[in-house]
């Protein structure tokens, strides 16, 4: 992955926007974070594989990280403290954010054909 | 006992190297055949590198390269169970119990080992001990292999007491690393500690002791 360009995520989100695409969203501090730290709360989420068709998105940033906001007819997709990405070459927009120790602590993903749900032993 | 072989049983690639490879390396001297169960490829975990050179979707091509340096280290088989990681918990314990019975029996295990379910701090692995445990309730008495479980979280001696099994293991220590060191998106944080610690240092000679607790079924 390589540092945001703004822009060219942007044009990949305007590329990608009144399509059915499938969306991997997650947010995590790891399962240890309150086994080295008591005072410190595990939470993470993520959802694998969301189908959605959105309006339009937005890569916004007000310095430092980035936020990006996907309007659905009926809803959202956010996720705040990306900080890099990659087009890969299955054509799939993936951004992450990762702490000063390289750690992921956010992710969002679009994908116009779904992403690996099962442990694949082929790819 | 007939015939020897130690049955590893994790979820994650890079768990055997950090929780048991003193004890595996110290079987395979002996010519004791090893053979590693990962649960699932890791492509959940959260370190891609420092600096990161994974992402999420290909953390697990990664992970499953490293196991297998690692387990080229250790001169261990590998097989893969199929799970994903962070879900094993919401699987069907007795799908997973049966599918690991299977396993276990074809592979002849005398030893398993393996996480303390409820000590084991991450989920997966509490899960993946428990439905341990479960698959060798459903064996013969007579055809159970021993199970040994490695306890990780901070408060597990004030609830189990002392361990069964107390290996120094620092006659592999080196293997240990090299183990530990394959697995490179990973590793990290445990090589920056190790490297920081005073070689007499308390924490150090802590890595170099690994502990089970033997599962009793009476």
């Amino acid at each position: 992955m390589e540092t945001i360009e703004q822009q060219s995520v942007q044009n990949k989100i305007n590329e990608l926007a009144n399509k059915e695409v499938y969306i991997h969203l997650e947010t995590t501090n790891g399962a240890y974070a309150s086994h080295f730290d008591e005072a410190a709360y595990n939470v993470g989420a993520f959802i694998r594989n969301a189908k959605v068709r959105y309006q339009h998105g937005k890569i916004i940033s007000t310095g430092g990280s980035y936020r990006v906001g996907l309007k659905l007819d009926i809803g959202w997709v956010y996720a705040e403290g990306v900080t890099d990405y990659e087009i890969d070459e299955k054509n799939r927009l993936l951004m992450a954010g990762h702490d000063r120790e390289g750690r992921l602590m956010v992710a969002l993903e679009i994908s116009e054909t779904p992403f690996s749900s099962e442990a694949d032993l082929d790819e | 006992m007939s015939k020897e072989h130690v049955v590893v049983i994790f979820p994650h690639p890079d768990d055997e190297s950090f929780g048991a490879s003193g004890t595996i390396s110290e079987f395979r001297s002996k010519g004791v055949p090893v053979t590693y169960l990962c649960g699932t490829l890791g492509e959940m975990g959260r370190n891609m590198g420092n600096p990161p050179f994974a992402n999420r979707e290909t953390l697990a091509q990664f992970r499953r390269k490293e196991l297998k340096e690692a387990a080229r280290e250790l001169d261990i088989d590998v097989e893969y169970l199929g799970y994903r990681d962070k879900t094993l918990e919401f699987e069907q314990r007795e799908q997973i119990a049966n599918h690991l019975k299977e396993r276990i029996e074809a592979l002849e295990a005398s030893v398993i080992i393996t996480h303390y379910p409820g000590y084991a701090v991450h989920p997966d692995h509490d899960a993946l001990g428990a439905a341990v445990v479960e698959a060798v309730r459903l064996m013969k008495p007579d055809e159970r292999p021993e199970i040994w479980m490695h306890a990780i979280s901070n408060d597990h001696e004030a609830d189990l007491g002392k361990p069964d099994i107390v290996h120094d293991i620092s006659p592999y220590w080196d293997r240990k690393l090299a183990a530990i060191k394959a697995h490179l998106s990973q590793a990290d944080g445990m090589m920056s500690l190790i490297k920081s610690q005073d070689q007499q240092s308390e924490q150090l000679q802590r890595l170099k002791t690994e502990r089970f607790y033997k599962y009793n079924f009476s």
